[in-house]
């Protein structure tokens, strides 16, 4: 990567919530066009530095570096003009329940007033066709939906206004190993066809060697190793094949009170 | 621990940080009905779910009221041969405290509540962080609607009430109590100032600015789940209605204090 600039670098960033450190210093570069998956156990700072990034929580120290401007040092204009090229899909959708999904999907194009509410409901479905939806489904209450569709409709609301970065929060989360396939497969297509970079977080290693390119293991709130994706379980680092293989013995303890 | 004046110290000093955190949040909520985008379709929403949802617990508590009134009003100037000041009493208490105060009670309870359910669930299924990635403001989207709607609401609720309230006086007054219909209304009218209602509709839009701030407020930082929305809807609710009778006294000290 060295005289390429990355899409997102992160360096020092730090954030603890009162006592508790949750990121120490986490130094990240992340590939323009390629899917990052950072791997880590619960309450390792996965989503903290999701959140960081999205400006969701403001790090205590540290640089956030999207195409090489510091979006921390960036004016409230600039920064909100990043956001319109940012996507999320959250770990449980987080779809707006008072809503009808057409209005979730088109949410943003709303907001930006790029589309009518007139013209929303045939761009909803079009949308809503790229991950295996109904058109039918654009008028039914997030309520209605099961937990994989929920999911499809989350990922449709956080391409449809065709971003450069997406970040999705344990993408699989909930679902049937079947599904969670199905999900991947639409991330890994629709990544492709938009030509963004794509930032996961997951716990499921099925899931992220098929979404990821790169991969980065966060632990203790720093990251240990860095490497491709189709190498977890046998990377040579003790934490990261310890946690791609589930075993309970390694280099990385559980806190568990006994 | 245990030194009485540090926790003290403590509790004045967090009842400073609450007092100022919630200045800022109104602050902010209201700096945004200077700047767009504006939200039409959110506030009308929150105007009729204010207004209109909420004219038949208030329509029926302002009839019961001055029925009451007229009632316990007659019992206890019959004994000083004072029956014909019921209708000055009935209709200076409803315009200026009962209706305004009433009114603002049962809103709190209806429209406190809901909001703060609203908002809270929001917070904890990480719509509001959803609002931020899809370029939209959370408070310039779900506070300023409200406040504004609450503010506009109230003084229309509360005239209602007035009207009402005066009527279930005037039913038992010609109907139980003996008196005159025309001679009660005129009564009515010969005592009541302009000042009693407007006093009574400024002190409306205050307590619906209070009603709608703290349902926000207390939604917008609820925490933990199914249990932190809980607490977050009682404590709106409670500190509303504390709140209305506090400003209550208050307005009442600026507008007939002499």
């Amino acid at each position: 990567m060295t005289g390429v600039i990355p899409k997102i670098r992160l360096r020092g960033l730090a954030k603890a919530f009162g006592e508790k450190r949750v990121l120490d210093g986490v130094d990240l570069d992340i590939r323009a066009g390629h899917g990052m998956v950072i791997l880590g156990g619960s309450g390792s700072g996965k989503s903290v530095t999701i959140k960081c990034i999205l400006g969701l929580i403001t790090p205590d120290a540290g640089t956030i570096e999207v195409d090489g401007r510091d979006i921390l040092a960036m004016p409230r204009r600039e920064r909100e003009e990043l956001n319109d090229r940012i996507g999320m899909l959250f770990q449980n959708g987080a779809l707006f329940d008072s809503l009808p999904v057409w209005e979730n999907v088109c949410f943003k194009l709303l907001a930006q007033k790029r589309i009518t509410r007139a013209k929303a409901r045939d761009k909803a479905a079009e949308v809503l066709a790229q991950v295996g939806l109904a058109a039918s489904v654009g008028d039914l209450s997030p309520a209605e939906l099961s937990g994989g569709m929920q999911k499809r409709v989350g990922l449709a609301r956080a391409i449809a206004a065709q971003p450069d970065i997406i970040f999705f929060d344990e993408p699989t989360t909930g679902l049937d190993p079947i599904m969670g396939a199905v999900i991947d497969g639409l991330i890994v297509d629709v990544v492709k066809r938009l030509g963004a970079t794509a930032v996961s977080i997951t716990h499921d290693m099925a899931s992220a060697r098929r979404i990821g390119d790169d991969a980065a293991m966060l632990h203790k709130g720093r990251i240990v190793w860095t490497g491709p994706a189709s190498v977890l379980g046998e990377s040579g680092n003790a934490m990261v094949d310890q946690f791609a293989r589930g075993d309970r013995e390694g280099p990385i303890q559980m806190e568990l009170r006994r | 621990m245990l030194n009485p004046v540090a926790a003290i110290g403590r509790v004045v000093l967090s009842a400073c940080r609450v007092v100022g955190e919630l200045a800022l949040f109104a602050l902010e909520g209201l700096s945004h009905l200077l700047r767009p985008p504006f939200y039409a379709r959110l506030f009308l929403r929150q105007l009729i779910e204010i207004a209109y949802f909420s004219l038949p617990v208030v329509s029926l508590t302002a009839i019961f009221t001055g029925m009451v009134l007229a009632l316990q009003s007659y019992t206890g100037f019959a004994r000083f041969n004072a029956e014909g000041a019921v209708a000055n009493v009935v209709v200076l208490s409803i315009t200026r405290e009962l209706g305004p105060v009433i009114a603002s009670l049962m809103v709190a309870g209806r429209i406190g509540a809901s909001f703060a359910a609203e908002i809270g669930t929001m917070r904890v299924t990480d719509q509001i962080d959803a609002l931020t990635t899809l370029s939209t403001n959370p408070m310039k989207y779900l506070v300023t609607p409200r406040l504004l709607a609450g503010v506009l609401a109230l003084p229309f609720l509360v005239l209602v009430a007035d009207i009402l309230g005066v009527m279930g006086g005037w039913l038992i007054g010609t109907t139980k109590l003996g008196f005159n219909s025309a001679s009660y209304l005129k009564a009515t009218m010969d005592f009541l100032e302009v000042m009693d209602v407007v006093s009574g509709l400024a002190k409306a839009a205050v307590f619906g600015f209070v009603i709608t701030l703290m349902g926000c407020w207390c939604g917008y930082n609820s925490r933990g789940g199914a249990q932190g929305v809980g607490a977050a809807t009682t404590s709106a609710v409670v500190a509303s209605s504390i709140l209305i009778l506090a400003f209550d006294y208050i307005l009442t000290e600026m507008f007939f204090a002499r």
